[in-house]
Order: C-alpha cells, then structure tokens, then sequence
C-alpha cells in the first residue's frame, strides 16, 4: 500500500504541520475555497501542544488544564474547512520552490503546491549534562507527550530539573494526576530576574502571568524547590540511579532516581526551512536560530512562510494568530480580491495580546551558560558519542566553524541531523573562537532532513526529464 | 521508571516485546508502550554499545530505535501499536540484508 498515492499532484496551499500555526493556516485557505494539503508527521492533528487532543485518555478533566482542550476546536475548523489533512506524513524536504517531498507511511511523493506554509513547531533546547544520555533520563516535553496521549506518569523517584514554564506545568499536571515528584532542581539564573523584572508591567498585563502564577504556587505548596542549581549529573550503570547537583551557593547533594526530567526552553525547529535556503539569524535574547520573516511569516523565497513557534518562539495562542496571517498572505496572492480585512485585524489583535509580555518570560528563563555550554568529557553529539572537549579540540586544530568540524568528528551527522546537538556546538565554538553565534553559523542542513530508506527513493514516480538525467544512451 | 494511570479508558491489545506478550493501550507508540511496560531500554548504540531509552518522543532524537516486525531502524515514538506487532530492542548497528 502506498499512502503517498492518495495526494494530488498539486495543492494551491501546502502546510507543514498540524499544531495550532498549521491547523490555523489550513483552516483559513480551506475555507477560502483553495485546495490546501495538511501534512503532518504524527498520527493524529494537535501537534505537541494539543497532543492526542482528539483521542485523549482523559476525559474534559483538570488533569490536562482548560488550555489544552482549546485544541479540539482548532482541529474540528481545520477538517470542517475542506483542508486535505494527512497523518503519518513525514516532509523530508523541499526539492525545488514549489514542491514538497513527502513520505507516508513508507512511500515516497513529491508534490507541488503554489505555496507552502511551514508550521514545524517548536523542539527542546539541548540539555547536555553528564549523564544525560542514560535510559531514565528524558525530556519534560517527552514526558507531557507520555501522558497527554497514554496516560502513562511516572512511578518511584522522580526528579525535574532545568527552568522555563513547561516545567511547571508538567508539575501542575502530574499533581493533578496524583504523581508523586519528589524534587525540581530550578536552574534559572538568579540574575536573570533583574532583567526580566524590567518587562515586568508588560508582563502583568499577559494572560499568562494569572495562569503562571496559579501553576507555580500550586506546585511550591506540594514539590520540594532547589533554587539556584548551577549543576547537575544523572548517575548509573545501565540506567539512572541518582541525581546529583550543585547549587551556587555550593551546597551539594545526592538524590536517588528513577527519572530525571529535563527541560530548558523550547527552540524553532529549523531542519527543513535551514534545508529550502530560507535566511535565518541567530536571536540574542531566544539563543536560538530564527528564520528572517516579515509580519505574515513570508520569507524572501516567494513561495514559503513560516508560521508558529518555528519562526521564533511565542506560544500556542500566537502560533493560531501567525497561522492565519501566512494563510491571509497565501490566499491574497493567490485570490487578491478575497476579503479579508476583517479577518487580519482580529488575527493582530490575538497575536498583539499574547505576544505581551513575552520578553519578560524570555528574559527571566533564559538558561544558565552551565547548562548550554558543556565541558570535558560531557556528550554534546548523542547520536555519534562526541564530547565537549572533542569539539573544542578541533578549534585548537583550527576549524572554523561547525561544517569543518563535523569532518572530524561526525559530529552533527547521525540521524537526528544535528538537532540535540547543534546549538550547542555553535556556542561552543563561538565561545572559544572569541566570535558571535551568528559569526560561527550552523550545519548546513539538506535534504533528506528526516532519514528514509533508498528504496524510497529508488521508487520515486520519476518523469521524462529525471529518467533522461540518469539513462545510459 | 513509569506506569500506566489505572483508570486509563482501552481498548488494549497484545504486543509481544522481546518475545514477551505485553498489554498496551490502543494509540500508544511503540516507545510509549514499551515505558508503560518497564522497558526503559530500547536498544545499545551503534558507536559504543552503551544503553538507550526514549529520550524525547516527538521524533527528534532516534534514541528510541528498535525492531517491529521485523524491520530495523524505526523510530519507537513515531510508530503506533498493532494488535500482535513484534517489537525486538536493538543491538548496536543494524544489519544490512540477509
């Protein structure tokens, strides 16, 4: 069986990504009579945020938040739009401006589409500790993913680590679930607070400030909090046993684990828009890639915009308002006369009101220099076993930056394709090569950006041009 | 270590993971379903042979790597259970062919 077969040959629209950004931006060009193709990886629409949101073990309960819910309404507007939703759909790469190169479920399409919409979301920061690679230890993002679509929590001892508001949240969640926690090891530098407390009144007026404040003090009242933790390893043979830390005030101390759940932040995911040649720029104040887009998401490549969390992070609720402005772009190129006044100024509103305080949260969780720029014989690369002072070393040889150094090392060149260890690897060498991360730069990331077997390739439906570039006369 | 809320609506079904029979929940992935279970392992690595467990389940990292019927490589999170699937951990690199 070939899934792929089921797609046309060509879309008005083609949106990568079935979160809040993508259901948003399927939904509007849906309905403004284009034929829209809704590719998504998982098996189910939602992306991480709204994850299961439509099969949920859980009933409308408290366990999951009112917020999360909101996601079945996006989901029923997309499909209801007359959008072609397709599951299990990996984009392995965007070959040519206006084409889309798809795998479902083992086979193999490429497609065009007049414009392509990327919604890739967003994908944990890097945490590399010592230890970090040992069975046990997983992501706090991970862990949500586990419950939200298996409700399966965790049992023994279990530890969070790191900052950033997910991390609260997972906490609020495992007590409403009943799940014991028996630390959080809260990595966010004090300093940072004088900052952030700067962004503060604006951050006052959030709809997230009421919500985060409820979250932190529900979980202060039940969790035991370590503030100022400046360093931590997962210990263990086969699989984690404890958790060690440091805090800056040098206190120490050895916790027993069964789980250490780690999380730092969320970044753009920026593989396959790296991979089509859209710009991008390193963000000061995000530490993180992010691609050079105006205020609909369009880039400077005609046919491509980004919307959501993947062209800077701002949430869920900014990422259904960025959704509907790259579709309010698509569909006035494609349909100039189509009204759609009334429907921009609602979506720069929405975007207005939850971009409001923003800076205050990217200020005050902005993670600790410890914890982003690793030493010694700590795992940078998890997929090809390279550590920080490997990398380091091939500065010392005088490599430039990270193309030349994954030569060395094969560092960068598993199959995650750099993704757990690329930013770090840019702050590494930007760090000891005196230089800016925009200096030092990133991989350069090509097709395929998911890996998928030759075979796939192989059976290709090819036409004239491509038989004549390979055949012997 | 994690485990399954008890009051977790089905409908299960039957996986045999490493050859032993395993009740999962329908919509679990394979990684999911093999946490639910005990099995915090899914496979060595292919550099030095050390273990690996899921790390971030959204299709990011491929630490959760294993065998389903058969086929080597698959991504453990971005697999959905079958009634019957054999889900085998791996064992450093896979192999190419028979």
């Amino acid at each position: 069986m070939n899934a792929a077969r089921e797609l046309h040959d060509r879309y008005d629209v083609g949106v990568v990504g079935a979160g809040p950004a993508g259901l948003a931006a399927a939904t509007l060009c849906g309905r403004a009579g284009l034929s829209c193709v809704l590719l998504d990886e998982q098996p189910n629409p939602g992306g991480q945020i709204y994850r299961a949101v439509t099969n949920s073990p859980f009933g409308q309960d408290t366990v999951l938040g009112r917020d999360y819910w909101r996601g079945q309404t996006l989901v029923s507007a997309a499909i209801d739009s007359g959008a072609h939703y397709v599951a299990n759909a990996i984009v392995w790469g965007l070959l040519r401006p206006d084409e889309i190169a798809v795998s479902v479920v083992g086979g193999s399409r490429q497609i065009r589409a007049a414009r392509i919409i990327l919604a890739t979301g967003a994908i944990e920061r890097p945490f590399p500790i010592k230890g970090w690679t040992l069975p046990g230890v997983m992501t706090a993002g991970a862990a949500q993913i586990l419950l939200k679509s298996s409700a399966v929590v965790p049992m023994g001892r279990t530890v969070l680590a790191g900052c950033g508001p997910l991390l609260w949240l997972i906490a609020w969640q495992y007590l409403n679930a009943g799940v014991w926690i028996d630390a959080i090891l809260d990595t966010t530098p004090v300093a940072n607070w004088s900052r952030a407390l700067r962004q503060a009144p604006a951050f006052a007026a959030s709809p997230y400030m009421a919500k985060g404040l409820r979250l932190i003090v529900a979980v202060r009242r039940a969790v035991r909090v370590v503030p100022g933790v400046v360093e931590i390893a997962a210990e263990g043979n086969e699989r984690i046993e404890a958790v060690s830390y440091r805090t800056a005030r040098g206190r120490s101390e050895r916790l027993p684990a069964d789980l250490l759940l780690l999380h730092q932040g969320v970044v753009p995911s920026v593989n396959l828009a790296i991979s089509a040649n859209v710009a991008h720029r390193w963000s000061d104040k995000q530490l993180c890639w992010v691609p050079c887009v105006d205020s609909y998401g369009s880039t400077a490549l005609p046919h491509i915009a980004i919307a959501g969390d993947g062209a800077g992070i701002m949430g869920a609720e900014a990422a259904d308002a960025r959704g509907r402005l790259a579709a309010i772009a698509a569909i006035l190129a494609l349909k100039p006369k189509y009204p759609l006044a009334t429907e921009e100024r609602a979506a720069r509103r929405f975007l207005h009101k939850y971009q409001r305080g923003r800076a205050f949260l990217d200020h005050l969780y902005q993670p600790s220099p410890n914890f982003r720029r690793p030493r010694g014989d700590i795992l940078v690369c998890r997929c090809e076993e390279v550590t920080a002072q490997q990398i380091l070393d091939t500065v010392a040889l005088g490599c430039p930056g990270p193309n030349q150094m994954k030569a060395f090392l094969r560092c960068g060149m598993g199959p995650c394709q750099g993704r757990l260890c690329g930013l770090t690897v840019t702050e590494l060498m930007a760090e000891a090569r005196g230089l800016s991360c925009a200096d030092i730069g990133y991989y350069r990331l090509r097709p395929p950006v998911k890996p998928i077997t030759l075979a796939e390739i192989a059976s290709l439906p090819t036409n004239e041009a491509a038989v004549k570039a390979v055949a012997r006369e | 270590m994690l485990r399954r809320l008890t009051d977790a609506p089905g409908p299960f079904l039957t996986v045999f993971i490493d050859g032993v029979a395993t009740r999962v929940r329908h919509g679990d992935s394979v990684a999911a379903a093999m946490l639910a279970s005990g099995h915090s392992v899914c496979r060595t690595t292919a550099v030095s042979g050390t273990p690996r467990g899921p790390y971030c389940l959204m299709g990011v990292c491929f630490d959760c790597l294993v065998t389903v019927d058969g086929a080597a490589n698959r991504q453990g999170c971005m697999v959905q259970v079958w009634e019957g699937m054999r889900i085998e951990s791996q064992r450093g690199k896979r192999e190419i062919g028979p």
